[in-house]
């Protein structure tokens, strides 16, 4: 699990880099699933206390849409995408192309998102596989509609391993008035991380 | 008098005595243990997340571990009036939030958690009273102090009483 409380600002940039390149890569790969112009907003790394996680996804009892993939190969580990219902809901008008929508998801809306997040970490798996040469894969993904501190205690169980504070990649995408904002939780173990750095260079 | 309902939060610790009320929200696959002297209507809650602070280095937050948080609870209950003798426990949580066919022993940590709880409230002789853990959804929890009850909230799979 990657070290949070000892990253330095270099280290930093480079996972906002890295969530840059990804969640262009994720933009594009969804508008050319909509054939719709997708912008994104540039990522924003934020090192939150456990106890801000929730808090920044409506409270520990706010309802979220969590996706979940193993990462396996050369890079170990784990990436968890995070929606509010918001998001979750815009994000299902948009693949469907349907105006408002503000009902509760249904298992189309469900299974869709659940595809479209299958694509969206591929395109920050293959990010980091092109960056770094590493050969990566990822996971079929596992998807929980639940609690925001039942979903977050999955990456805040996996940094507690070695520090008090998680990393997350938020990022923004937006179309037409569908605005949708993604949480990141990108979870390598500790030699991956370090693997990943010296790929890098940066070790 | 006022009743308040006191948060703990991940990694955290809290007692109170009666009339008031302790709480966690949006427990996952970490376990809420509830500690209870009905005589003394002391109350503790530690909302953990790891089974056991000897296998990792970053260990010195005690609540946050199932091993050292039931001793630090024990201990704060103790400076609030709680006899040791009195105490039984309700523990809640330990899910698993997702699903995979892969061995992976990070996604059990809800299971190995609930197994450490017990072991340790079997080592220091608290008897557990009941439980409500396991499944793959989340739970939020209320211990009344003055009768010991312990709430249970959940999405989509209700509520009860413990």
């Amino acid at each position: 699990m990657l070290d949070v409380e000892n990253l330095n600002h270099f280290m930093i940039d480079i996972l906002k880099e890295l969530g840059n390149i990804g969640a262009g890569n994720a933009a594009t790969a969804l508008a050319s699933l909509i054939s719709k112009k997708v912008n994104m907003d540039v990522p924003n790394v934020r090192i939150l206390e456990f106890k801000e996680v929730a808090s920044v996804l409506g409270g520990e009892e706010n309802l979220v849409v969590g996706i979940y993939f193993e990462i396996t190969e050369d890079v170990i580990g784990n990436m968890l995408f995070v929606l509010d219902m918001d998001s979750a809901i815009n994000f299902t008008n948009m693949l469907f192309n349907r105006e408002k929508k503000d009902k509760e998801l249904d298992e189309m809306d469900i299974s869709a998102i659940s595809e479209v997040g299958n694509i969206l970490a591929s395109s920050y798996a293959n990010s980091l596989s092109s960056l770094t040469g590493l050969k990566i894969v990822i996971s079929i993904p596992s998807i929980s509609i639940d609690m925001a501190g039942a979903i977050l205690s999955v990456p805040a169980i996996q940094y507690g391993h070695v520090a008090d504070h998680a990393l997350m990649i938020e990022t923004i995408f937006e179309e037409n008035q569908n605005l949708v904002t993604g949480n990141l939780f990108f979870l390598p173990n500790l030699s991956s991380f370090d693997k990943i750095l010296t790929a890098l260079g940066v070790n | 008098m006022e009743v308040n309902t006191i948060k703990v939060g991940m990694a955290d610790l809290n007692v109170t005595k009666a009339p008031h009320q302790l709480t966690t929200l949006g427990l996952g696959s970490c376990v809420g243990i509830t500690l209870y002297d009905g005589v003394n209507k002391v109350a503790g809650l530690v909302h953990i997340m790891l089974p056991s602070s000897k296998e990792i280095k970053n260990n010195q937050n005690k609540a946050k571990f199932a091993d050292t948080g039931i001793e630090e609870l024990v201990k704060s209950m103790e400076k609030i009036g709680a006899d040791r003798k009195n105490l039984v426990a309700k523990i809640a949580g330990g899910a698993q939030m997702f699903n995979f066919n892969s061995n992976n022993q990070m996604l059990k940590i809800g299971e190995r958690n609930v197994l450490a709880t017990k072991e340790k409230l079997k080592e220091l002789n608290i008897r557990l009273v009941s439980e409500d853990t396991g499944g793959n959804f989340g739970r939020t929890i209320v211990l009344d102090s003055i009768d010991g009850s312990l709430y249970v909230r959940t999405i989509g799979h209700g509520e009860k009483i413990i």
